[in-house]
């Protein structure tokens, strides 16, 4: 266990400037996540045009992985379509649990979050802002848990 | 008689003797060894309770209060002593008035559903302090929904120490419960409950005292509190998990109706007509945990043994060159900074979120608690999501406080 695998550069550049921090004018969809068990809190805003991201934001207070793994998101699917996001959910997902799961090519940046998994209890603090994501394009109006 | 621990100057603690009775502590974290700082969570059972326990399944157990048979006996007599060991413990006048449950919260829920609920109506007040955990806030919240009854929170200044003038204030012949912590878990203020519940019996309110976090730190004596219930866990007192206490006043437990139906809480059962049984079994439906009671009991035993006057003398010294040495870093800012402390030191580092803190300690083997504590109402006062808190127990020694602040450098250094 390496904590150098945890907090990459990457991954502590992303908690320090986060990208796309912040909220979509006009009327976005939009959706708000909740970590209780860190109180780690955000909220995701996005305009989607026709199936495509056209643009997304995201705001809130978490940790560093959190907050970095917020950012890479949003960076990731600006401009993606629903069926590519979920791929690519599917593919995080599985880098963040599984062990022997390799990062495909078209991960690009996310693969920093592969050190996530030596730490079973911070896998939550990277995937909130993925289902927050998820609950946005679904329109769910409630605040989503990771509980 | 006790002595008065203000009048004795105890013998100083070896915490390295202590430390040899705690079995866990050779363990190694992560390659490093084990630097426990989060006993305010659950503190870590010596030798002597896990062989009390041990011995009681291996050579004791039955169910109690029921069977003539030789084993039943054992456990009852193993499950009653304990009772006892309690009562001494905290000084209630009789066994009577010590009731087991689950913990902490289980008390407060038995409190909050037997004695509140039936009585209290619209308007009555129920008050409580801005530095309780969640087992002392969402109980009463319930009871305001049941019964239309009224919660009111009394504030605390930016050291989280209560301001007891503005608890004065607000009590009021309305106010039918005072639910205060004897020591803050978030932030380790001691709370004045003497003065506390003097001035709710003043305006005819009942005063139920959290003591979780108070037990292992000093010597609770509930007849010269005045306490009318008095809760605690002993798993913060180096017991096991799963058995608590709640102290009542009999007067008060007599009165109240049981909480939870079943067995060994009845005297006769009929399908028209069930009646309970006497105090403490009314309050304890089904079988109750036997071998946790034991553990208990032989946790008393062993804080006793080691006088919690030294114990308490101990942890402050450790606060004390804890909180000098932090305040030495400019990046971290001490949380709760009361007059009156007990053993919790909470903190925060710029730029650096707690959990994150947490995981950095943890990957040296420090073991602190990161959150909000289940007391969400007392973050939101500072204005922070969580805090990192180490907490110190009898076994705890100057290089575990070393320990942590080597830690807190490295996390300083990969955050840099």
């Amino acid at each position: 266990m390496d904590l150098k695998d945890l907090y990459r550069d990457v991954i502590l550049d992303h908690n320090k400037r986060p990208r796309n921090f912040g909220t979509l004018e006009g009327t976005p969809a939009r959706a708000d996540g909740h970590n209780p068990l860190c109180g780690d809190r955000l909220t995701v805003t996005l305009h989607l045009d026709g199936d495509r991201i056209e643009d997304i934001r995201f705001e809130g207070k978490g940790c560093a992985i959190s907050t970095a793994s917020a950012s890479l998101m949003t960076e990731a699917v600006k401009g993606k379509d629903r069926a590519a996001v979920q791929t690519l959910f599917g593919q995080v997902h599985d880098l963040l649990t599984r062990e022997d799961a390799a990062a495909p090519a078209e991960l690009g940046k996310l693969a920093a979050l592969s050190g996530v998994r030596e730490f079973p209890a911070r896998v939550k603090c990277a995937s909130l802002c993925w289902h927050t994501l998820n609950a946005a394009l679904a329109e769910g109006a409630a605040t989503v848990s990771t509980e | 008689m006790a002595a008065n621990p203000a009048l004795v100057t105890p013998v100083p603690l070896d915490a390295e003797r202590v430390r040899r009775d705690f079995p866990i502590l050779g363990t190694h974290v992560n390659g490093h060894p084990l630097v426990y700082l989060d006993s305010a969570a659950s503190s870590q059972r010596p030798w002597s309770v896990i062989r009390a326990v041990e011995a009681y399944e291996t050579h004791s157990h039955a169910n109690v209060h029921r069977g003539v048979h030789a084993l039943s006996q054992a456990a009852t007599a193993a499950f009653e002593g304990a009772r006892e060991r309690v009562r001494r413990f905290i000084n209630a006048r009789s066994v009577r008035e010590v009731i087991f449950v689950r913990g902490t919260t289980e008390a407060i829920n038995l409190v909050a559903q037997s004695y509140a609920r039936p009585r209290f109506k619209p308007g009555d007040e129920i008050l409580i302090s801005a530095l309780e955990h969640h087992a002392d806030i969402v109980p009463w919240q319930l009871i305001c929904e049941q019964t239309g009854a009224v919660l009111k929170v009394a504030p605390i200044n930016r050291r989280g120490e209560l301001e007891f003038e503005e608890y004065l204030k607000l009590l009021s012949p309305r106010t039918r419960l005072v639910g205060v912590a004897h020591v803050s878990n978030a932030l380790g203020t001691v709370l004045p409950v003497k003065r506390i519940i003097e001035a709710a019996h003043a305006v005819g309110a009942v005063v139920l005292v959290d003591g979780a976090q108070a037990v292992p730190h000093t010597a609770v004596d509930v007849a010269a509190l005045g306490a009318d219930f008095y809760a605690f866990s002993a798993h913060k007192l180096y017991g096991p998990t799963g058995i608590g206490v709640l102290y009542g006043r009999e007067e008060l437990l007599q009165a109240m109706p049981p909480w939870q139906g079943g067995g060994d809480m009845i005297l006769t059962v009929s399908f028209e007509k069930s009646t309970w049984n006497e105090l403490p079994y009314k309050f304890e439906a089904g079988t109750p945990n036997i071998s946790g009671a034991v553990g208990l009991a032989a946790a008393i035993d062993y804080v006793e043994a080691l006088g919690l006057p030294a114990i308490a003398a101990h942890e402050e010294r450790l606060l004390r060159k804890a909180t000098a040495a932090l305040l030495q870093m400019p990046d971290i800012e001490l949380i709760g900074t009361a007059a009156h402390k007990a053993a919790v030191l909470s903190f925060t580092m710029k730029d650096v979120h707690p959990h994150d803190l947490g995981t950095i300690l943890d990957a040296e083997g420090v073991a602190v608690r990161t959150g909000h504590h289940c007391a969400m109402p007392v973050m939101t006062f500072f204005g922070i999501p969580a805090t990192a808190r180490a907490s110190f127990a009898c076994y705890n020694t100057d290089a575990d406080v070393e320990a942590l602040v080597a830690a807190l450098k490295r996390a300083r250094e990969v955050f840099h």
